[in-house]
């Protein structure tokens, strides 16, 4: 088999140009992503820009869409982001204190393990219907805050676990080592040295997880928070709304002004949601760099 | 495991330093106790999983009662607001299918090119802006791009190229979906890939491959149970997903594979149903339960099978 070298010269350059060509197919598709992501904010802030105002912030809904506001949704996203993070965080942090500093290499954490990853997959929906179920009908809560941020913090419990669990493991084993060294017991080596260390990343993780809870509608949706709320929430056993049903609701009439309405609840949304993970990412730049030092 | 152990004999500690009995009784308490209450903590996810499997069977139990499940599973109508009444998960499993299939169909190639991309072309400066921008993608809620399929990809794109689309339509579901999970494909792929050994790259190298021939020929190939752990896990949560459907892909249960057409998912059902105040215990009450199991089972069958192939894949390499 011989090939002549002005052959094997072409075929080279064949298949680099076919490189070339995948290269930038590759690089197009990441733009892909990016450009949509572009036009999906273009979009809304060109609809919603000009509804957005104090007087949309603290107004509540009505039936005329120039008038509406999102006063109550607001509060309502507050008070039940609030109660999550009340119920998820202290457990979400314990269950992941567990896994990492004191479950015996055995197969009940193998399967604790398993089970929260699954959890973690099951569609929002699903602990919708388990929140009707269990805390709207069974244990008799009713479609109210306790009801939904129930149903929340049972949602985005996995995922405070699993970033819990990653911050804890990045603690260095001599940080333990030490401590145990000089006498101290398990939960003293946890309390003092373990969870200090490791705060910032669990932070981190606490507010991807509220940010999740802040954007869900289904499972608010199956609880039963209310489309049309003119009150903001005094107390946990108060019926309620939040933004993404509020959203949701504008966006299911059929007059363009409640259209507006809508995009201008997703700007707000969003710059929410903006603040909580600039939060985030500042967290996670002084943890890496703690834990680099 | 050796610290734990030294950690827990409190006689290495009297050793040091004599305790009182008394004083080291209320240390060991309080470690048991700690102890307890952190395990309480992590089987409450366990208590989780048994309720949701409960509820969802309970309910789904009483449902078969009403309606045999053979009727369930083979009937092509699902018509449960009227007379008579037919519940047949069909058309409802296809809306999602079809939902999903399309958001795959955009997802796959884009969210893989992506990976490829940021694995194996783009230096680490850009990797590391352009990865973040990515996955800011997966951070959007779902209302929102319930919103842009509706008023943004149906009104200014679908409707203006095929004035014969319906206002609700699987397509416009389909494309936004499909962009909310490229990160899902884009981030995992890209992680499998970056754990590929560099020797195979420099293996390849050195037999004077290029540098698309290394990734289609050797990275693409030794991360693939990795890729497709991702595929797997990013149709799953397409089929999950239910604000996207419910809002821009229509209430109106039907088999078809023509995108243009108002379909209605499982996912969107539920809504629906949920929407109208329906007492405990009617039939439709009863029949989110059934259709929320086969979602459950779905989903649940998918993320097993993603973790099973991310395992294999780790066995391989990490």
């Amino acid at each position: 088999m011989t090939v002549s070298s002005e052959a094997r010269r072409s075929r080279l350059l064949l298949r680099k140009a076919n490189g070339a060509v995948f290269m930038v197919f590759c690089f197009l598709a990441t733009l892909v992503g990016l450009i949509m992501l572009a036009v999906l904010l273009i979009d809304v802030l060109r609809d919603g820009l000009g509804r957005l105002s104090y007087d949309f912030i603290n107004s509540f809904p009505s039936a005329r869409p120039e008038k509406a506001g999102i006063k109550a949704a607001l509060w309502g996203s507050i008070w039940m982001v609030g109660m999550t993070a009340v119920f998820a965080v202290p457990i979400g942090i314990g269950a992941a204190i567990y896994l990492e500093e004191y479950a015996p290499r055995h197969w009940i954490t193998r399967v604790l393990q398993t089970n929260i990853a699954n959890l973690a997959g099951v569609p929002s929906i699903v602990y919708g219907l388990l929140g009707l179920a269990i805390f709207v009908r069974q244990m008799e809560l009713g479609r109210s805050l306790l009801a939904g941020s129930l149903t929340m913090a049972l949602l985005v419990l996995p995922i405070i676990i699993i970033a819990s669990q990653e911050a804890i493991r990045a603690v260095p084993p001599s940080y333990r080592e030490g401590a145990f060294a000089l006498g101290a017991t398990r939960w003293q080596v946890v309390w003092r040295q373990v969870l200090p260390t490791a705060l910032p990343g669990i932070l981190t993780g606490i507010i991807l997880a509220l940010s999740r809870a802040l954007g869900e509608a289904a499972p608010m949706i199956m609880i039963g928070a209310l489309l049309f709320v003119p009150f903001t929430p005094s107390g946990p056993t108060d019926r309620f709304t939040v933004l993404p049903i509020q959203i949701f609701n504008w966006i299911s009439r059929p007059q363009e002004a409640f259209h507006h309405a809508a995009a201008a609840g997703i700007i707000v949304l969003l710059a929410v949601l903006l603040g909580m993970n600039s939060i985030a990412i500042i967290l996670r730049h002084r943890f890496q760099r703690r834990l680099r030092e | 495991m050796g610290i734990r152990d030294i950690a827990d004999d409190s006689d290495t500690a009297s050793f040091i330093r004599p305790r009182r009995p008394l004083d080291y009784q209320i240390r060991r308490a309080r470690e048991a106790l700690v102890h307890f209450i952190l395990f309480a903590c992590a089987f409450i996810s366990i208590f989780t999983t048994l309720a949701i499997v409960f509820v969802l069977f309970e309910e789904s139990i009483r449902f078969f009662a009403d309606v045999s499940i053979v009727d369930f599973l083979t009937d092509r109508q699902w018509t449960p607001s009227f007379k008579p009444q037919h519940f047949g998960i069909a058309p409802l499993m296809a809306g999602t299918l079809l939902v999903a299939a399309g958001a795959a169909l955009i997802a796959i190639p884009v969210g893989l090119a992506s990976a490829i991309f940021l694995s194996e072309y783009a230096p680490e400066h850009v990797r590391s802006l352009l990865k973040p921008a990515l996955e800011v993608l997966a951070g959007i809620p779902t209302v929102v791009y319930g919103y842009f399929a509706l008023m943004f990809i149906t009104k200014e794109v679908i409707r203006p190229l095929f004035p014969e689309s319906d206002i609700f339509n699987a397509a416009s579901a389909s494309i936004v979906m499909g962009i909310m999970i490229i990160p899902l494909v884009s981030s995992l792929s890209e992680d499998a890939m970056s754990a590929v050994p560099r020797s195979l790259r420099e293996g390849a190298y050195a037999l004077g491959a290029t540098k698309f021939e290394v990734a289609r020929k050797v990275v693409v190939p030794a991360a693939l149970s990795g890729i497709i752990a991702s595929f797997i896990l990013a149709v799953s949560r397409a089929i999950g997903e239910t604000m996207i459907v419910a809002i821009a892909a229509g209430f109106t249960p039907n088999i078809t594979w023509n995108p243009l057409e108002s379909i209605e998912a499982m996912t969107a059902y539920i809504v629906q149903v949920s929407l109208g105040d329906t007492p405990t215990g009617s039939i439709e009450y009863k029949s989110i339960f059934a259709v929320g199991a086969t979602l459950f089972l779905m989903t649940l069958l998918m993320n097993v099978l993603s973790q099973f192939f991310l395992h294999r894949f780790r066995e391989v390499y990490e």
